[in-house]
């Protein structure tokens, strides 16, 4: 890798996850930003919007139409944008990573059952390397499009992979529940996002019918069997957390279950495995990794059943947005894959 | 080295570890006890439970 740096855009930079991209890349060592879009606030400096920027740039907004050609491009559009203007984008950068959910599904007719509506530009489906790097490690590093994982589906996947891979357990009957922050809804004010409404609320917005349960079935096990996931919303800003009860085929000992996600993340630069006898922090907490790329996974055997509770947590924000969003960046430019994630967290909190 | 009986890590002893010494082990925080030094082997100590929701 030479010392020019990357030339990196983001499209729809105003939102949560653009103002993420934006913290990351700046502290990036092999990046730079060239522009940040967004309609409302072309002309604006982007530290108006995120202000944890203020004195780090002096970058201002730019229109969509102004987007000049870059090296990377990441885009951070509502759902359906990125696809309707995907042409435009793969002129104006060669390689792109998309955060929105439009090129996730491999398959057009799972994207319209769960979307409602055709997908518009199903032949580049395939192109799209889903952007969960510790599932396509290596597809990602020979990528020109990743298609960013979604938050819920990020910490589900991650938390639940090792055992369908390994086929242990039953493939009917897995429920997993997350509880995630305010910031999953993203930065558009809506009827529910008013504070009188949403503060010390516990709401179950999705109970069934998540759509991005079409992802993680995807990838956990394709269409012959069944993950129920409900969602429910907690009075806090960053984080998710999924429990998700998964029954085991055997009587698999906590040791071996211990054994096999040491296996699949033992080596994982951003999966650690939290599982602990005592103390505050025994199981993954999402309050301990906000601003950080790790998802923490643990679990436990239930004693009296062949249930598995397995516990995954992420900042949504990150691991479930702009830091796995760099981290696919870093392989598909063959760049150290923690280069500009490094951030620990904080403690306390 | 000897080997951590809850999660099957790999668990580092000093030459000089006792028999009855208590360790915590890196990985899952068990704390441990040295119950034999030739080889050596660990057991699990008696541990506190957590119980909300009484």
């Amino acid at each position: 890798m030479s010392d020019k740096r990357i030339t990196a855009s983001i499209v729809g930079g105003a939102g949560f996850a653009g103002g993420e991209l934006l913290r990351l890349l700046l502290f990036h060592p092999n990046v730079e930003i060239k522009q940040a879009t967004s309609e409302r606030l072309a002309g604006k400096f982007v530290h108006k919007t995120h202000p944890n920027l203020r004195g780090w740039t002096k970058l201002k907004f730019s229109s969509r139409s102004e987007l000049e050609p870059c090296d990377v491009l990441f885009l951070c559009l509502p759902h359906g944008e990125s696809s309707k203007d995907v042409d435009f984008f793969m002129e104006k950068a060669e390689r792109i990573v998309d955060l929105s959910a439009d090129f996730r599904l491999n398959d057009a007719d799972e994207y319209a059952r769960h979307y409602g509506a055709p997908h518009p530009r199903p032949e580049l489906l395939e192109r799209f390397v889903y952007g969960v790097p510790e599932l396509h490690r290596d597809e990602t590093r020979e990528a020109k499009l990743v298609s960013s994982a979604g938050c819920n589906a990020t910490a589900t996947i991650l938390g639940l992979y090792p055992l369908f891979r390994e086929g242990l357990i039953e493939t009917d009957r897995t429920v997993a529940e997350a509880k995630v922050g305010s910031s999953e809804g993203g930065a558009t004010p809506n009827d529910h996002s008013h504070h009188p409404i949403r503060s010390g609320s516990v709401r179950s917005y999705a109970p069934a019918g998540h759509r991005h349960v079409a992802e993680m079935r995807q990838e956990l096990g394709g269409k012959n069997f069944a993950l129920h996931f409900s969602a429910t919303s907690l009075d806090m800003i960053r984080g998710a957390l999924v429990t998700a009860h998964a029954f085991l085929k055997e009587p698999l000992e906590e040791k071996d279950v211990w054994k096999l996600y040491r296996n699949y993340y033992g080596d994982e630069p951003f999966v650690r495995i939290v599982k602990e006898r005592d103390g505050a922090y025994r199981l993954p907490e999402p309050k301990l990794l906000a601003g950080t790329n790790f998802c923490d996974v643990g679990f436990q055997r239930a004693p009296d059943s062949n249930r598995l509770v397995v516990v995954s947590a992420i900042d949504n924000l990150m691991k479930g947005a702009a830091g796995q969003a760099v981290q696919a960046f870093n392989l598909m430019h063959g760049l150290p894959e923690t280069s500009g994630l490094e951030f620990p967290g904080l403690h306390p909190v | 080295m000897a080997v951590c009986p809850v999660c099957d890590a790999e668990v580092e002893l000093g030459v000089d570890a006792e028999q009855g010494e208590l360790i915590e082990c890196p990985e899952c925080g068990t704390e441990l006890e040295v119950t034999g030094v030739d080889p050596f082997e660990l057991s699990e100590a008696p541990q506190e439970e957590e119980d909300w929701g009484e």
